[in-house]
C-alpha cells in the first residue's frame, strides 16, 4: 500500500490524461465528472472518460473498486436501486443521458447489457429473444419476427447450436449458451451501446473463449464496455483499458500501453499483480 | 479416531431418533384426522345419493337435500375470487413493485398483517353495516361475497408479494435492460413467474372462505332458503351455515343430513385444493 499514495496523489492529472486517449476521434460516451452515491456513501469519484465508438473498452481494478458500478450508470440501471444518487453528466451522442428530458427506456433500447450471471426468462429460446423486439414494438409480422431471432442468434454464434429447438426452454442450454441468448437478446433491439459487466465470469475456459471471439466480432458494429476483473481477459479483447480504484479512475489509455508501459504506479501495481 | 467414531454414533442416534420422533408426530397429526374423517363418513355415507344434492330443504330430513346451500356456495365463493383476485393481486402489485419504503407504504403493509389475523365475524359485522344497509345490497350472494372478498383479500395480498419479491431481481434487470417499461416488465415477467405462488396463495385463501359461517350469519344469510340463488341479487345459504342448521337439530336423522352434508363440502374442499396443485404444476412445467 505504501506504493500506493504517490500516485493517488498525482490521481488529479488523471482525468484529464483520460478523458480523450486519441484525441481527434470522435467519442460515443463522454462522461464527465461523474460521482455516484448508495444513499450518503460514494461509490464513485468524478469520473470523466471518453469512450470511443466501435472500440472494445475494459474497465479493470480490484472487487468494490466501482467498475460495476460505472457501467450501470451508462444505461441508468441504477436508477432501480432505491436511495441512489448521481452528480455529473454522462453523454451519449451529444445527449445527456440525466438530462430532464430524457426518456430511460429509449436510452436502454439504445445501449443494451449483458450481465454477469446469465439471465434468461424461464421462457423458450425464440421468446426470449423476441420479447426485446415485442415490447419495444419492433416485431414487426412473425416472418419479420423470426428473421430477426435468426439474425441475432447468429450474430451471438448460437444458431447453429440452437436452430433445432427455439421453442425449448431457454433454461435448458449450458451456462455459457445462456449467456449468448442473452448477448443474442440484447441484440436482437439493435442497440449501438453493448455494456458487459463480467460476461463471461461464470463460465468455463471453453465457453469464455467463445465470448471472446464474439466481443472480437462484435466490435465491428456495436461500442464495447466490457467490466472484468480478470486481466489477461482486458488485454486480449479491448483496444482501451481503464483501471479503476476506490472509486476513481486511475488510468485510460490504450491497452497496450496500459499493460506494457502504464503511467501510473498504482495501475503498474494491479497489472503486474501486486495487489488486487 | 476412536473418540470421533464414538462422537458420530451418538450423533446417528440423535439422527434417527428425531427422525423417529418427527414420524410419530405426523402420524398422529394424520391419526386424529383419519379419525375425524372415518367418523363423518361412516355417519353420512348412508344418506348421500345424487337426491341428497339435488333436493331442497324440507322439514323431513329423509327429504331433505342440500341444492341450495351446494349452489349458494359455489356461486358465493366464485363471486369472492372474481371479487379478491384482481384486487387483491393488483394491490399487492403496487405495494410491492410501485410503492417503494415509504412510511405510508409500510404503514399499509403492517396494517394488512393485522387484517389477516381479524377474527371473521368482524368482517361479518362490517359487511352487514357496509355492503347489507349502506349500500344496499340486502342480504344478496353479492353483499355475502363481498363480506367474504374482504376477509380473503388480506391473506391473498400477502401471499402474492410473497410470490413477487421471489422473482429473482436479475429477471426484472434483464427485462430493464432491453428498453421494457415497469409495467411491461411485471406484465412479462414478474408475474407469470410468480403465478403459482399466487394461485397457491388464492385457492387456499379462498379453500378458508367456503368454510366461514360467522360472517355469513351476520350479515343475515338465511338457514333455510328453499331455491338456490339465481343471480347476485338473490338470498343464499351456503354448506357451513346448513351444516350448523341441522347439527342444533334435535332429530337425529339431520345429524346424518349434517355428516353427509360435511362429507360434501369436504370434496368441495379438496377439488379446490387438487385445482390448486394442477394449476401450480403446469405453470412450473412451462417456465422450465
Amino acid at each position: 500500500m505504501t506504493s500506493a499514495s504517490p500516485s493517488v496523489r498525482s490521481l488529479a492529472n488523471v482525468a484529464a490524461r483520460g478523458e480523450r486517449p486519441a484525441a481527434g476521434r470522435p467519442v460515443k460516451i463522454q462522461v464527465e465528472r461523474l460521482s455516484f452515491y448508495y444513499g450518503a456513501a460514494r461509490a464513485l469519484e468524478e469520473i470523466s472518460i471518453g469512450v470511443l465508438p466501435n472500440v472494445v473498452t475494459a474497465f479493470i481494478g480490484p472487487s468494490g473498486c466501482g467498475k460495476s458500478t460505472f457501467l450501470r450508470t451508462l444505461n441508468r440501471m441504477n436508477d432501480i436501486i432505491p436511495g441512489t444518487r448521481v452528480e455529473g453528466r454522462v453523454l451519449i451522442d451529444d445527449t445527456n443521458i440525466y438530462g430532464p428530458a430524457l426518456d430511460v427506456v429509449a436510452l436502454r433500447r439504445q445501449v443494451g447489457m449483458v450481465f454477469q450471471k446469465s439471465n434468461p426468462f424461464p421462457k423458450s429460446i425464440f421468446d426470449n429473444i423476441a420479447y426485446g423486439l415485442r415490447i419495444n414494438n419492433m416485431a414487426g409480422s412473425r416472418s419479420d419476427l423470426a428473421a430477426r431471432v435468426e439474425e441475432s442468434l447468429r450474430q451471438a454464434a448460437l444458431w447453429d447450436e440452437v436452430k433445432d429447438r427455439l421453442h425449448d426452454s431457454a433454461l435448458a442450454l449450458s451456462g455459457g449458451q445462456q449467456q449468448r441468448l442473452c448477448i443474442a437478446r440484447a441484440l436482437a433491439i439493435r442497440p449501438e451501446i453493448l455494456l458487459m459487466d463480467e460476461p463471461a465470469s461464470a463460465l468455463d475456459p471453453i465457453a469464455t473463449q467463445r465470448i471472446e471471439e464474439l466481443v472480437y466480432e462484435l466490435k465491428k458494429t456495436y461500442t464495447i464496455v466490457i467490466v472484468t476483473h480478470n486481466m489477461q481477459q482486458a488485454a486480449r479483447v479491448s483496444d482501451y483499458t481503464a483501471f479503476f480504484w476506490l472509486g476513481r479512475l486511475v488510468e485510460y489509455d490504450r491497452t497496450d500501453k496500459i499493460f506494457t508501459n502504464p503511467a501510473e504506479q498504482l495501475t503498474e501495481d494491479y497489472v503486474t499483480g501486486r495487489f488486487g | 479416531m476412536r473418540v470421533a467414531g464414538r462422537g458420530a454414533a451418538a450423533r446417528h442416534l440423535l439422527d434417527r431418533g428425531f427422525q423417529a420422533l418427527a414420524l410419530l408426530v405426523l402420524c398422529l397429526a394424520l391419526a386424529a384426522l383419519a379419525v375425524l374423517l372415518f367418523d363423518v363418513w361412516t355417519d353420512g355415507a348412508p344418506r348421500l345419493s345424487l337426491d341428497f344434492l339435488t333436493s331442497y330443504p324440507s322439514r323431513r330430513p329423509e327429504d331433505a337435500g342440500i341444492w341450495h346451500a351446494l349452489t349458494g356456495s359455489v356461486s358465493v365463493i366464485l363471486l369472492t375470487a372474481l371479487l379478491a383476485v384482481p384486487i387483491g393481486v393488483a394491490a399487492a402489485i403496487y405495494l410491492e413493485e410501485y410503492g417503494g419504503r415509504s412510511l405510508a407504504a409500510r404503514v399499509v403493509e403492517i396494517n394488512i398483517a393485522n387484517l389477516a389475523a381479524v377474527p371473521s365475524i368482524i368482517y361479518g359485522l362490517l359487511g352487514l353495516g357496509l355492503f347489507v344497509r349502506a349500500l344496499q345490497m340486502g342480504r344478496s350472494v353479492l353483499a355475502g361475497a363481498s363480506t367474504l372478498a374482504l376477509l380473503v383479500l388480506p391473506v391473498i395480498i400477502l401471499a402474492t408479494r410473497e410470490a413477487l419479491r421471489a422473482v429473482p431481481p436479475s429477471i426484472r434487470e434483464g427485462s430493464y435492460a432491453l428498453g421494457a417499461t415497469k409495467w411491461q416488465t411485471v406484465w412479462y415477467q414478474v408475474l407469470p413467474m410468480a403465478m403459482p405462488g399466487i394461485l397457491t396463495g388464492t385457492i387456499l385463501a379462498l379453500s378458508r372462505a367456503i368454510g366461514e359461517t360467522a360472517p355469513l350469519i351476520t350479515i343475515g344469510a338465511l338457514t333455510f332458503v328453499a331455491f338456490a340463488p339465481d343471480g347476485i341479487w338473490s338470498p343464499f345459504t351456503v354448506l357451513p351455515i346448513q351444516i350448523f342448521n341441522w347439527v342444533s337439530r334435535p332429530q337425529p336423522a339431520f345429524q346424518v343430513n349434517a355428516a353427509a352434508a360435511i362429507v360434501v363440502l369436504l370434496v368441495l374442499l379438496l377439488a379446490m385444493n387438487a385445482a390448486a396443485i394442477w394449476l401450480r404444476d403446469r405453470y412450473q412445467k412451462r417456465l422450465s
